[in-house]
């Protein structure tokens, strides 16, 4: 066993503030969605009816995409990723505070740091389904689908740009699963170091062969509705969303959701599994405390990453208990959205936050029977309380972990 | 808003360049060392898995552990920052290609080595680096967006950091659509010391600049080429250089040595 790095202590951050947020996904579009689905325990997954072949599974899909073509000016981005982008941003005022922030402060002041795991890859599958021989006999794209920017990660981010009119740093961060918990703390910094003073985070991804076929491939799709932290959950359900989030420096003294500390880890262990005890995950999760000066006893909810692996549901609840007292409600809401991906931590910050705006504490919807492995802070059932600190973890492929700490000041 | 850093150690592969030395010898007299071998055998990972590995991962790790060589710095305790524009593109046309044709034949190794982090992934797996690790792309901004937040990292209380801008050849129909020739890769140990070779970074309006130098005309054709400014300047010892940094804008780099 590897033992962890020592990492000196990171210095404190300053409270960023969180002036809009939103998500969508299969749980419907918005906020108010989110917030009604999780209050009625009402998954958003279906039996999968994505593609040609459907393999036998349940994903969480977002209504509608199919039917909501990006305005014809941004034809170029026209791709199915795009069109969740634009559906997402539009929700909640993200799209106005965004637009208010780069009217404050000037475009080059406002940065964009988007989060993603395959981005538009669904079109280039497309393009491949539908290949023509060109002149010369070599097999080519179809003019529709001959547009480069749909073929490659920054799809995304460059899209977000032209429907911002944002000038600063405008980046695509692509570590599979974390991608979009990784944007608050690159966000962070960038604001820390004078570069910005506001930033767009968020992400994207959805449903494309590449990943259905992908994670099968892997052995790691469960045929029925994901089962998070149960003892008998055998993989997950995969899913797709948008989300977003603004951020400022938190002027003293002011009330309201904030970034509070954000903790990045590798594990040094393998491509795909996770490292058996967690240690990844501990360093994130001590270190985002660490920036932001809590202590693990203050955190009210943490949502979990929870994917319905067993590999994953063990390795990260043996980390949460080896850092938590009992008294933490943890929970996975996998089960609620399906494992959007590149858009997990976007998405599971937008429930930390609406736990820290309402007091009610998501369970774990879909389980029912303990595992004896995970430990007490695995809630299954909802609770209501007064919550003043919220975290949530994302890991990805490649070992690459990220938490984030959220407060309500 | 100037962000600075000290470049510690330097790390380059480019077809017929396989190191820094060579590239340096090759931008300012302009020879090219006989016997370069073809593909980058990098040396962190096991002897088995060198050849498997991906053309970008091979790149990247090469580069990588060269410039932590030369900084005399422990692998382990760097965070570090991975930029592509693309990816792997071979990959990306693999599974394309097989989705396509046969979708539940599609290779479980070939589709973790699909994400974007790849190289990052097997870096830390194999420099035993439990310090965080990001993968980005900008499209032709990657490299100066990859280094500014290298550079926003010290600013945030990182001592060192390792920044990896890499890109390898399109294949298939993406090559249409994709176009990048060879492999590429040139990577950066950056620190908050203040002595020795020192790089300043401010953003600008303005267009970046033309690929003029050596190195630049060498690898025109890779997705990477846009940071071959900066590897251009480093070698023949110029004050700096104008680096892509998104539509319109630039990021200026200056560099001093004392």
């Amino acid at each position: 066993m590897t033992a962890p790095a020592v990492q000196p202590a990171p210095p404190p951050m300053t409270p960023l503030a969180i002036r809009a947020f939103t998500a969508t996904s299969a749980l419907g579009r918005g906020l108010a969605a989110h917030r009604e689905a999780l209050a009625a325990r009402r998954s958003g997954l279906r039996r999968n009816d994505f593609g040609p072949q459907p393999l036998e599974t349940w994903i969480g899909r977002v209504d509608g995409v199919e039917d909501a073509p990006l305005p014809a000016d941004w034809g170029r981005w026209e791709c199915r990723n795009n069109r969740l982008a634009w559906l997402a941003l539009q929700q909640d005022g993200v799209l106005d505070a965004v637009r208010d922030a780069v009217a404050r402060h000037g475009a080059e002041r406002v940065a964009l740091v988007i989060g993603t795991s395959t981005s538009s890859i669904g079109a280039t599958e497309e393009a491949y389904t539908r290949l023509q021989p060109g002149d010369d006999g070599a097999q080519r794209f179809p003019a529709d689908l001959d547009r480069s920017i749909v073929h490659t990660p920054h799809s995304l981010g460059d899209f977000v740009q032209q429907t911002t009119g944002a000038r600063g740093p405008c980046v695509t961060v692509a570590t599979a699963c974390s991608s979009s918990a990784k944007v608050f703390a690159q966000a962070a910094r960038l604001i820390e170091a004078g570069v910005v003073d506001a930033a767009l985070v968020g992400g994207v991804d959805t449903l494309c062969g590449s990943v259905l076929f992908g994670f099968n491939s892997l052995q790691l799709v469960s045929k029925n509705r994901c089962t998070p932290f149960d003892a008998g959950r055998d993989g997950l359900s995969l899913g797709e969303a948008g989300g977003f989030a603004l951020l400022e420096r938190a002027r003293d003294g002011e009330p309201g959701l904030q970034l509070r500390g954000y903790g990045e880890s590798s594990d040094a262990h393998h491509m795909s599994a996770p490292h058996p005890e967690g240690l990844g995950a501990q360093l994130a999760m001590r270190e985002a405390l660490a920036r932001g000066g809590v202590a693990p006893e203050q955190v009210d909810y943490l949502n979990l990453h929870g994917t319905a692996t067993p590999a994953n549901d063990r390795a990260e609840s043996l980390a949460v208990a080896a850092l938590f007292p009992d008294t933490l409600h943890a929970s996975s809401t996998k089960a609620y959205t399906g494992h959007t991906l590149g858009a997990a931590g976007i998405v599971e910050s937008v429930i930390a936050l609406l736990a820290l705006q309402t007091g009610r504490l998501p369970g774990t919807l879909g389980a029912t029977t303990p595992d004896p492995a995970c430990g007490p802070q695995i809630r299954f059932d909802d609770a209501q309380r007064e919550a003043r600190y919220a975290m949530n973890n994302s890991f990805g492929f490649g070992g690459n972990n990220c938490s984030l700490l959220f407060a309500r000041a | 808003m100037t962000l600075t850093a000290t470049i510690e150690g330097i790390g380059f592969w480019a077809p017929g360049l396989p190191g820094w030395d060579a590239a340096r010898a090759f931008a300012c007299e302009g020879r090219l060392p006989e016997g370069a071998p073809a593909r980058p055998s990098p040396q962190l990972l096991p002897p088995n898995e060198r050849r498997r590995a991906p053309d970008t991962v091979a790149v990247a790790l090469d580069v990588a552990l060269a410039a932590c060589a030369m900084a005399q710095r422990d692998a382990r305790t760097l965070p570090s920052v991975f930029a592509s524009m693309h990816g792997d593109l071979a990959i990306t046309d693999y599974m394309c290609a097989t989705l396509a044709s046969d979708p539940a034949a599609v290779s479980p190794i070939r589709f973790h080595n699909s994400v974007h982090n790849a190289a990052a992934g097997y870096w830390t797996i194999g420099a035993g680096a439990m310090a965080p690790a990001t993968a980005i792309s900008a499209f032709d901004a990657t490299f100066a967006q990859g280094l500014l937040e290298a550079v926003a990292q010290l600013a945030a209380g990182a001592e060192a950091v390792l920044l990896v801008g890499y890109d390898s050849a399109s294949t298939g129909p993406l090559a249409q659509v994709s176009a990048s020739q060879g492999l590429l890769g040139g990577a950066l140990v950056l620190s908050r010391r203040d002595d020795g070779l020192r790089l300043a970074l401010a953003l600008a309006d303005g267009e970046a600049d033309p690929s003029a130098g050596p190195l630049a005309r060498h690898a025109a054709g890779n997705a990477m080429a846009p940071m071959l400014p900066l590897f251009d300047a480093l070698a023949a010892g110029h004050a700096g250089c104008r680096l892509k940094a998104g539509p319109g804008r630039i990021l200026q780099v200056d560099l001093t040595n004392d």
